[in-house]
C-alpha cells in the first residue's frame, strides 16, 4: 500500500525500476479498490454457468442419444412413426449446433431470440447447454455403438427388456468408455464460458476487461484470468483421473 | 417344440437363408454342421429372433413368435442362448451375471436366484468363482458360466452357437462335458458346432447346411457313415 503510493509517481516520471513497475501494475490489476473481488465474482459466474450448462447438456445429450439409438435399433416391421419424427428433430438439432460456430449461436440467442432479456448470464448458460448437448449426445451415441453388440444380445437373449439391458449392461460399460471424452467436453465447456462476454455475461473475461478499461494495462488482468482458467482445468483433470482410476479398479479386484 | 416354416433371411440383397422348414422336437439334440458362411449362425439366431426373418414363420410352444405383436422378451425367457464369445457382462460379478435376468424378469427373488446360482455353479464345479469378475476367468470357465447363466432362467430349449470355437484346445473338453451332461438330463438342444465328435456322440439328429439351405439331415450314423450329398461328402472329407 505505502509502496504503491510511493512508487506510482516514479512510474509517471519514467524512472521506476523494473520491479517497481511490476509491483505497481500488479497492484493496480488485482489489489487497488479490492479488484480481486471482481475476479472472484467472475470465477463464481464461470463455475455457475459451467454447472448449469453441463447439467442441461448432459440431460439433452442423454435424451437425444437414447432417442437416436432406440430409433436405429427398432425391430423391422415395428417402426414407430412418432419415434421417427422425434428422431428427425434430434438429427436437425445436432446438425445445426455442430454446423455453426458457438459465437454465432451466442449472438443469435442473445440479440435475436432473447433480445429483450437482461439476464445475459442465464441466456449464456442456456446457449452453452444447448450447444454442449449436441456434442454430448454424439459422445454417448459413440460409446453405445462402440460396445460389443454381443453384450446387448446376451441381455436380450436372457429375456431382459430393452430398458433393463440398457440400464444394467450397456450404459454402465459405455459410461466407463466415454468418460475421457466427456471430461474433455467439460473442459471445453468451462473455457467456452469466456465467450458469453459478447452478449454481456459477467464472467471472468468481463471482469478483466472492466479492469483494464480503467487502468489501460492489459497484461496482468489477462494473464491473471488465464492462470485461473488453467488452475480450474487442472483441478478438474485431477478429479477426473481419480474417478477413472476407481472405475478401473472395480473390474480388476 | 420349435416349428420353422419357409424361413428366409436376407441382409440387403444377400439372401443368407433360403426357405428353410424344420422342426425341433422336445428332447432333441439337434446338431447343425456346415462350412463357414453357410448361414448356421443366422438360422440359430432366427430361432429366438435375434435375427428378424425376412419371410416365414417360427412357432414356439404353440405360439407364432414371428408375429410382431408377440412380446419377444417373454418368449426368450424360455430359450437359453450360448454364444461363441461367451458375452459375459464384464461389469458384474459371476453371481450377478447369473442372477440378473431371473431377478429382473420377476422369475425369482434375489435369494432364490442366489440359491439357484450356487446350485448350478457347483454342478459345473465353479462355486468358488461366484464373486469373481469375468476377466479373471479362463475361456473354458467363462463358457461354463455362460451356460449356467442361460440355465438359470429354466429354459425349455438351449441354443448353442459354436460354444467351443473361441477356446484353446485344452479347454474344449470341459465345456463339451457340461453340454453332454445337460443332454443326458434331457434338455432340448440346438447346437451349431465344428466338433464332429460331439455331433456323433451327443446328437440325435444332424443337419448339414450349405448356402442357406439344409442339404441333408439324418442320424449321426447316416450323416457320418453314409453321406449322400456330394457337398456333405466333400465337407466331411475336409473336417474329419
Ligand atoms: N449382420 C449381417 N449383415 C450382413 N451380412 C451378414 C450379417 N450376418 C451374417 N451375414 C452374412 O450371412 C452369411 C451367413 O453368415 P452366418 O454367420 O450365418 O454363417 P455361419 O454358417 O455361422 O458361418 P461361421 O461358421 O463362419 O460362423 C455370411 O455370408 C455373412 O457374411
Ligand atoms: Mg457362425
Amino acid at each position: 500500500m505505502e509502496l504503491y503510493e510511493l512508487w506510482k509517481p516514479l512510474m509517471r516520471e519514467g524512472s521506476a525500476s523494473f520491479w517497481q513497475e511490476f509491483y505497481v501494475k500488479f497492484y493496480q490489476a488485482f489489489l487497488e479498490g479490492s479488484r480481486w473481488k471482481q475476479y472472484l465474482n467472475g470465477v463464481g459466474t464461470t463455475l455457475l454457468v459451467t454447472a448449469m450448462a453441463l447439467a442441461l447438456g448432459v440431460v439433452l445429450g442423454i435424451l437425444v442419444a437414447v432417442i437416436r439409438t432406440a430409433h436405429d435399433q427398432q425391430r423391422t416391421g415395428r417402426k414407430n412413426p412418432v419415434l421417427g419424427l422425434v428422431n428427425g428433430v434430434c438429427k436437425v438439432y445436432v446438425t445445426v449446433i455442430r454446423g455453426t460456430p458457438m459465437m454465432v449461436q451466442l449472438l443469435i440467442m442473445g440479440f435475436v431470440i432473447f433480445s429483450s432479456s437482461r439476464n445475459y448470464t442465464m441466456v449464456g448458460a442456456l446457449t452453452l447447454g444447448i450447444n454442449s448437448g449436441a456434442y454430448v449426445s454424439e459422445i454417448i451415441r459413440g460409446g453405445l455403438m462402440s460396445l460389443d453388440p454381443g453384450q446387448a444380445e446376451a441381455g436380450r437373449s436372457l429375456g431382459l427388456g430393452y430398458v433393463d439391458t440398457m440400464r444394467f449392461i450397456v450404459i454402465p460399460q459405455a459410461f466407463k468408455a466415454i468418460l475421457p471424452a466427456l471430461g474433455n467436453e467439460f473442459i471445453i465447456l468451462l473455457k467456452d464460458t469466456s465467450l458469453i462476454t459478447v452478449i454481456g455475461g459477467k464472467e471472468m473475461v468481463y471482469a478483466a476487461q472492466a479492469i483494464y478499461g480503467r487502468t489501460y494495462e492489459q497484461m496482468f488482468p489477462l494473464i491473471g484470468i488465464a492462470c485461473i482458467y488453467l488452475l480450474l482445468v487442472m483441478i478438474f483433470s485431477w478429479l477426473q483421473s481419480l474417478l477413472e482410476r476407481r472405475l478401473r479398479q472395480s473390474d480388476r479386484r | 417344440m420349435i416349428d420353422v416354416k419357409h424361413l428366409s433371411k436376407s441382409f440387403g440383397d444377400h439372401q443368407v437363408l433360403k426357405d428353410i422348414s424344420e422342426h425341433v422336437y422336445p428332447g432333441d439334440k439337434m446338431v447343425i454342421i456346415g462350412p463357414s458362411g453357410s448361414g448356421k449362425s443366422t438360422f440359430l439366431r432366427s430361432l429366438n429372433l435375434l435375427e428378424e426373418p425376412t419371410a416365414g414363420t417360427i412357432t414356439f410352444d404353440g405360439e407364432v413368435i414371428t408375429d410382431p405383436k408377440v412380446d419377444i422378451d417373454r418368449v426368450r425367457r424360455k430359450m437359453g442362448m450360448v454364444f461363441q464369445h461367451f458375452n459375459l457382462f464384464p461389469n458384474m460379478t459371476i453371481r450377478k451375471n447369473i442372477t440378473l435376468a431371473p431377478v429382473r424378469t420377476g422369475l425369482m427373488t434375489q435369494a432364490e436366484a442366489d440359491d439357484k446360482a450356487a446350485q448350478l455353479l457347483s454342478r459345473v464345479g465353479l462355486v468358488e468363482k461366484a464373486d469373481a469378475y469375468p476377466n479373471q476367468l479362463s475361456g473354458g470357465q467363462k463358457q461354463r458360466i455362460a451356460i449356467v447363466r442361460a440355465l438359470a432362467m429354466n429354459p425349455k430349449v438351449m441354443l448353442f452357437d459354436e460354444p467351443t470355437s473361441a477356446l484353446d484346445p485344452e479347454m474344449v473338453g470341459e465345456v463339451l462335458a457340461v453340454m453332454k451332461e445337460l443332454a443326458d438330463d434331457g434338455m432340448t438342444m440346438v447346437v451349431v458346432t465344428h466338433e464332429m465328435g460331439f455331433a456323433r456322440e451327443v446328437g440325435n439328429r444332424v443337419l448339414f447346411m450349405d448356402e442357406g439351405k439344409i442339404l441333408e439331415e439324418g442320424s449321426p450314423a447316416q450323416i457320418f457313415g453314409n453321406p449322400q450329398n456330394p457337398r456333405l461328402q466333400d465337407f466331411l472329407s475336409k473336417v474329419l
